[in-house]
């Protein structure tokens, strides 16, 4: 929840500035409601990237919520398909991380980890919706002396050097690196997506050798 | 002064949101299915990770404020939030990290 604030804070900063009014970035927030897709998409049509590699890669940002879903889904059999849909709406990265540990650790009816997870959910959805809004009313009225053109490509950083602990992932990050700055003239940013793809296979790659190296 | 149109703004806007909805619900909306192979896993794992890093380093050697030249708060800004990134493994203290130095480099007009 820490965390959810200043993302949505950013997020609404960062669209006010790239001259979203708020109904369009509060619609962004609520039907997306994934802050480093939406930074990714917003980012790639400030550059004037074609709808389809907006799209793309927002939604290459938000592959890895297949996996929550997969890891989900036992937990949830035996539930509703509306409760299910609206648990879905809900998945963020925080309400799966708390949910799947609790899961994991406590055995539960399916009633009652229906209620947990709604009950992890129900102060994050809110208070992202809540961030972006305040952060779309102070955007307009920041100078462009915050540079703040440069606060997406920090909060990226920030958010993958975390995830660098193995070297099968340095490895991804590198060549996702390297191909991109040599694709950059590809069109329609298609170095982004290209650098992605490479990167995604040379970590799956670098990771079987590395497990039998060990 | 927005370089996009509406109508670019909005697709994006409806394609993300239901294709990140489907993407959520894919397993969730087959309960009691399958679970996916160790293969697919692996790959998935390695896509946050690819993609990020491969949208942020044109950003960061072609800056578009700079009109496309290398410059030094930025360029340090970002060395500073991968740093602390991988040291700290806390986002939010990396991204704080990096605009400070982003800041305070560009106040003393390096």
């Amino acid at each position: 929840m820490l965390v959810v604030m200043p993302f949505g804070l950013l997020f609404g900063t960062v669209a006010a500035d790239a001259g979203l009014d708020l109904v369009e970035i509060m619609a962004f927030s609520m039907l997306v409601i994934a802050g480093a897709s939406q930074f990714a998409a917003l980012q790639l049509l400030v550059e004037q990237a074609p709808v389809a590699v907006a799209v793309l890669t927002g939604l290459a940002v938000n592959l890895r919520m297949a996996m929550y879903s997969a890891s989900l889904m036992p937990h949830f059999a035996g539930v509703s398909l509306r409760l299910r849909a609206l648990a879905a709406y809900a998945m963020v990265d925080q309400v799966f991380a708390l949910s799947i540990a609790r899961f994991a650790q406590t055995p539960l009816t399916a009633s009652e980890r229906v209620t947990f997870y709604f009950g992890v959910a129900a102060p994050i959805i809110p208070v992202w919706y809540l961030g972006t809004w305040f952060g779309a009313e102070v955007g307009g009225q920041i100078s462009p002396a915050f540079a703040l053109d440069f606060a997406v490509p920090i909060t990226f950083i920030a958010m993958a050097a975390p995830m660098l602990r193995t070297p099968p992932a340095v490895v991804a990050a590198l060549v996702a690196v390297a191909t991109s700055l040599l694709a950059v003239d590809l069109p329609f940013n298609l170095g982004v997506v290209l650098g992605g793809l490479v990167g995604t296979v040379s970590g799956a790659l670098s990771e079987v050798l590395w497990e039998q190296r060990a | 002064m927005r370089l996009f149109s509406d109508t670019t703004l909005w697709l994006t806007i409806l394609l993300l949101g239901v294709g990140t909805f489907l993407i959520r619900f894919s397993f969730l909306a087959v309960a009691g299915g399958r679970s996916l192979p160790k293969w697919v896993l692996r790959l998935l794992r390695y896509v946050p990770m690819s993609v990020l890093p491969a949208l942020v380093a044109p950003l960061v050697v072609w800056p578009q404020a700079t009109g496309g030249t290398l410059d030094l708060p930025r360029l340090a800004a970002a060395v500073t939030a991968l740093a602390v990134g991988a040291l700290s493994r806390n986002v939010l203290v990396a991204i704080g990290a990096g605009l400070a130095v982003l800041y305070a480099l560009l106040a003393l007009g390096v």
